[in-house]
């Protein structure tokens, strides 16, 4: 408490971090891109191991027979999907009570706001068609999910059998402790929002659905499997689900036991893992492992069907079989060897052995490669030091705004005279950069009626092209608006903005990287230094082009393109811009959906932020 | 001044009228910093519900209202939210007078001080100013009513409320200097929610300052005042729990409204101190730690009483504030009470010295609550620990914030008698230092 109640060592430390504050700043900026830098590389970070003590020490044995039958059910089930021309219902619940489960369907109606272009669909109705294997060994008062999508087209064909299969096998053994519910569900992510609001008689979105006939225990856990071709050559397995939110990292550490114990290879984000961690090679490729796991994750989409199970506190996760052109080829068809069909099996078995929902291992963590992570209190310091920044330039701001009044002759005087205006001033750019915000949110989806009978284009298009013209309308309208409340802006007025703009920033980035840590930081790394270093007499034309550049809808432009470039799929500007456009779309989508936050987090509270600065910058 | 208080009010019920209307209403009331299992209005409904089956509404462990308030309801639950709104302004209103009376006696007293030559000549940057102090009530009116943490207390229909408008009438009284009405309303006060008793001491100390009563153990005057305003408030405690017992026929509601205060049963998290504390602890150390924590919110009034009897306005926010942070349900309604009286001390400011670093943790971790209550309850990504951290760090924050202020109160009076620039004996420049 000495530094609290002692006012020499106070001051001492004050001047000093007002003195040395830009270079201190600088300094914290590059230290925290250094330190998230550094969270690839190896030594830095911790090797994954089991914590859960039910699924580490137990054996399993897995011994699944049939891959070839289920291979059989795959081309049954795509002949029939063909003959329908969507999902066979009637032959899914044939097949399934064929097999001894308790099947049910429950059918769902959405109709999206407005018509999604990368999946082409507006109204969708379906049907989920699920069977409940029930528990022999204990009282049913627990399940876990394995879910396989039906896709349009060729696509998870060899899912739904593998599904098929699994069930049949699942069914002839007495081990189970918990219900096992087998779900295909028809148009991804929105039957199984269907299902799971249906299953936790929950309606956040406003969907149609009806309800459950039957249900299992509470759900522990579940898997999604996207499998497209009968030949694989690695399993992928992917962890980001809504708003940024992980399963507990002993699901994935489960996976990659499975995979070494059955010698499958595996992937993240579509990467193998190296050794090769001391060489420049190895270190970048773990940083765009991890990179990408940051874009994800920021995102806020749910990049798998396992994404929406999160939600419920269920861990969940997505494997698919990826086949690219490599030598060594894992053959599903050979008996006795089916590999992937032992290892989802293997998994289910360990996670039957769960006495408790898994919660020892981590929830929040990043993975640079499938074997190592890195764990919160190694990346929040990253984001921490991006944020001392803002509560540096506070400090700053509030001592030039204290101290000098009260030295003058008549001080209290000139407070009172600086201080009204100052309130007036602050409260006008916030409330307005807040209605415009609300316009930003409220508009592209409210108005693309007008927009498509006016303009040209469809209306996915129009909603996209209504917010990025109400993006850019807002730069134009608040900035001087303070000059109509208060006639001219004082010195004070635009330092007490910039005070308030600040401590919001921080806060607001702070709740952010908490609850998403990669959008938070990659929002921190573009914002903080036009926060922390925006005046009003800095060279206008300039520091608005580095500005605009900063601004939030252009880190998302750069994020598109350094994904794609991630991916190895780089894009043109031309497409880049297609892709921008539907990516904005598709964030919108998914507020509405699945309720994501991310479009109404930057819409209502980013964006009006960042106006609050670009308002300093016009004030005089 | 009447119609920027009228504007004032309307802005302010309009406000709450909005929410009322709106989905976040549901939402707000959900919210565990916002009710307690005291002030929750579902429990209200569920005992008016009991009420009405003919069923004590304190049998079940749910209900833990007062019976008058239950009563009230009875015949108020239409209009509940007008209520509630009308309580909000009923506080603003006898806030905003109290206020004007005390500053008034202020004024008053600073004139006969500068006429009678006390104050120091240097300290004249220290004497305040009418101009500075005419819109005081309307500010704090506006701390109060436009405070979020009171507009989330309304909307959720907290009976916080209430509570908060019974103990701003008891200020009005008090500093109206009417002895009988303060003891009543004191005891209202006392009978919702135990912990106003302490403000038994400011309010005698106020009364007796206003009647020329001088504090001194040894005059038969002081003792006859004191026992005086014991009666009057004894008495009318009898009444209201005799009262209590005809209208509901039976004691139950002793042990179910006080005796769930005090032994602290129910430990749902809150934004106080007790819950993660005693959830954690081991069951045979229950009783003493239970005691420590209670004695604890009681025992500052001596000292304080001490240190402030000059100074019972200020005592008694002092006293708010301690129980606002270490009772054992509290919610943002309570803080919000207390938080209203900062601008009548805002001629300190000068003398406060956490005051930026408090206010950016407060504001921080009113934003923190609900997200870390999201990833704990919700995402189950999180768990207890991260919310009590905040929770600690909230409270941190607020005794902080009135240790400061009790500095600089200390430090302007200090001053007043000695100077606004103090020489160390071989002259350099000193400072004070509390400790």
């Amino acid at each position: 408490m000495g530094l609290l109640s002692d006012p020499n060592r106070r001051r001492a430390l004050i001047s000093m971090l007002t003195r040395l504050n830009a270079p201190i700043c600088m300094l914290c900026y590059c230290a925290g891109v250094c330190w998230f830098m550094g969270l690839a590389f190896e030594p830095f970070t911790l090797r994954t191991y089991m914590s859960e003590n039910a699924m580490g020490s137990t054996m399993v044995e897995e011994r699944f027979p049939a891959g070839e039958r289920a291979l059989a059910t795959a081309r049954e089930f795509a002949a029939h999907k063909k003959k329908v021309g969507g999902m066979p219902v009637d032959w899914l619940v044939k097949t399934m009570q064929a097999r001894g489960l308790e099947v049910f369907t429950q059918s769902f109606s959405r109709v999206l706001p407005f018509p999604d272009e990368n999946k082409e669909r507006y109204i969708v109705k379906g049907t989920n068609v699920y069977g409940i294997l029930r528990a022999p060994r204990a009282p049913r008062t627990e399940a876990l999910v394995l879910s396989a999508p039906c896709s349009p087209g060729d696509n998870n064909n060899q899912a739904v059998g593998l599904l098929l299969g699994l069930a049949h096998y699942f069914r002839n053994q007495i081990y189970w402790a918990k219900d096992i519910i087998f779900l295909v569900n028809e148009h991804d992510l929105i039957g199984m929002q269907a299902w799971l609001e249906g299953y936790h008689h929950t309606n956040t979105t406003g969907m149609k659905w009806t309800p459950l006939q039957g249900r299992g225990g509470s759900i522990q856990a579940a898997l999604s499997l996207e499998l497209s071709s009968d030949v694989i050559t690695s399993l992928d397995i992917v962890l980001e689900g809504l708003n940024g939110q992980l399963p507990n990292l002993d699901l994935a550490n489960l996976f990659y036991a499975f995979c070494q114990k059955i010698g499958v290879l595996c992937t993240i984000q579509g990467r193998l893992q190296r050794n090769d961690w001391d060489s420049v090679s190895g270190y970048s490729h773990a940083v765009q492992t991890m990179m990408l796991m940051v874009m994800k994750q920021a995102s806020g989409r749910p990049w798998g069907d396992h994404g929406l199970f999160l939600r419920y506190h269920i861990e969940a996760a997505t494997i698919s079989g990826i086949n690219s052109f490599r030598q060594y080829k894992t053959d599903l068809t050979t008996t006795g060897r089916s590999d992937l069909y032992r290892l989802v099996e293997g998994m289910y078995r360990k996670l039957n052995n769960l006495l408790e929902r898994l919660h020892q291992s981590y929830f929040f963590y990043l993975m640079p490669s499938l074997t190592h992570f890195v764990s919160i209190g190694y990346y929040m310091p990253a984001f921490g030091l991006l944020a001392v920044i803002l509560l540096l330039r506070a400090l700053d701001l509030w001592v030039q705004l204290v101290a000098p009044p009260a030295r003058t002759e008549d001080g209290i005087a000139e407070i009172e005279q600086q201080s009204s205006p100052g309130v007036r001033s602050v409260l006008t750019p916030l409330i307005i950069s807040h209605l415009t915000g609300a316009a930003l949110y409220l508009m592209p989806v409210h108005f693309q009626e007008m927009a498509v009978e006016h303009f040209p284009v469809s209306e996915t298009e129009a909603v996209v092209l209504t917010a990025i013209a109400v993006y850019t309308a807002g730069l134009a309208l608040p900035h001087n608006t303070h000059r109509l409340v208060s006639g001219e802006g004082t010195e004070q007025g635009w330092r007490v903005l910039k005070l308030v703009a600040v401590l919001y920033l921080a806060v607001l980035l702070g709740c952010t990287a908490l609850i998403n840590f990669s959008l938070g930081f990659i929002l921190a790394l573009t914002m903080v230094p036009v926060a922390a270093f925006v005046t009003p007499d800095v060279p206008k034309v300039l520091s608005a082009i580095v500005f605009v550049i900063l601004s939030p809808a252009c880190t998302l432009l750069f994020s598109v393109f350094l994904f794609q470039e991630l991916q190895d799929m780089p894009v043109s500007l031309q497409d880049g811009w297609m892709l921008y456009i539907s990516v904005i779309s598709q964030g919108i989508l998914d507020h509405y959906l699945f309720g994501s936050l991310v479009y109404p987090l930057i819409a209502l509270m980013v964006y009006p932020c960042w106006l609050l600065f670009w308002n300093i910058l016009f004030w005089k | 001044m009447a119609a920027p208080l009228t504007l004032l009010l309307i802005v302010a019920v309009t406000i709450r009228a909005v929410l009322y209307r709106s989905s976040l209403a549901e939402l707000i009331a959900e919210r565990v910093e916002v009710v307690s299992p005291i002030t929750a209005w579902k429990r209200v409904i569920e005992g008016l519900a009991l009420l009405d089956l003919g069923v004590s509404p304190y049998s079940g462990d749910v209900f833990h209202e007062t019976p008058l308030i239950i009563y009230l309801f009875h015949f108020l639950v239409d209009y509940a939210e007008i209520t509630f709104m009308l309580a909000d302004v009923i506080t603003a209103v006898a806030l905003y007078f109290a206020v004007r009376d005390y500053n008034k006696k202020v004024f008053r007293k600073q004139k006969f001080a500068l006429e009678a030559d006390r104050y120091p000549h240097d300290c004249l940057e220290l004497i305040r100013r009418p101009k500075e102090m005419f819109y005081i009530p309307l500010k704090v009116a506006m701390f109060y009513l436009l405070n979020p943490f009171t507009i989330l207390s309304c909307v959720a229909k907290s009976t916080c409320g209430l509570n908060n408008a019974v103990i701003s009438l008891f200020i009005l009284t008090t500093i109206k200097g009417n002895v009988l009405l303060s003891a009543v309303f004191l005891c209202l006060a006392t009978y919702q929610s135990i912990y106003p008793l302490t403000l038994c001491a400011p309010a005698m100390l106020y009364l007796m300052q206003h009647q020329f009563i001088p504090v001194n153990f040894r005059r038969v005057s002081f003792w006859w005042f004191v026992t005086q305003y014991l009666f009057m408030f004894l008495g009318s405690l009898l009444v209201l729990t005799c009262l209590s017992f005809f209208l509901l026929g039976s004691w139950d509601y002793m042990s179910s409204v006080y005796g769930f205060i005090l032994s602290v049963p129910d430990l749902t998290p809150n934004i106080g101190l007790f819950w993660y504390f005693f959830a954690e602890m081991f069951e045979h150390f229950r009783l003493f730690f239970l005691c420590v924590f209670q004695i604890n919110v009681f025992f500052y009034t001596i000292p304080l009483s001490i240190k402030l009897k000059e100074h019972p306005v200020f005592l008694m926010f002092m006293q708010l504030a301690v129980i606002s942070i270490f009772k054992s349900y509290p919610t943002v309604g309570d803080t919000a009470l207390y938080l209203a009286f900062l601008p009548v001390w805002g001629h300190l400011h000068r003398f406060l010295r956490n005051i930026f670093l408090v206010s950016c943790v407060l504001l921080a971790c009113s934003a923190l609550f609900p997200v870390l209550w999201h990833l704990w309850i919700y995402a189950g990504s999180a768990n207890s620990n991260f919310y009590y951290a905040i929770t600690l760090l909230f409270n941190v924050a607020q005794i902080l914030l009135v240790s400061d202020y009790f500095y600089a109160f200390l430090r302007r009076e200090h001053h007043l008698t000695s100077g606004l620039y103090l020489k160390k004996k071989d002259g350099s420049e000193a400072t004070l230092v509390l400790k």
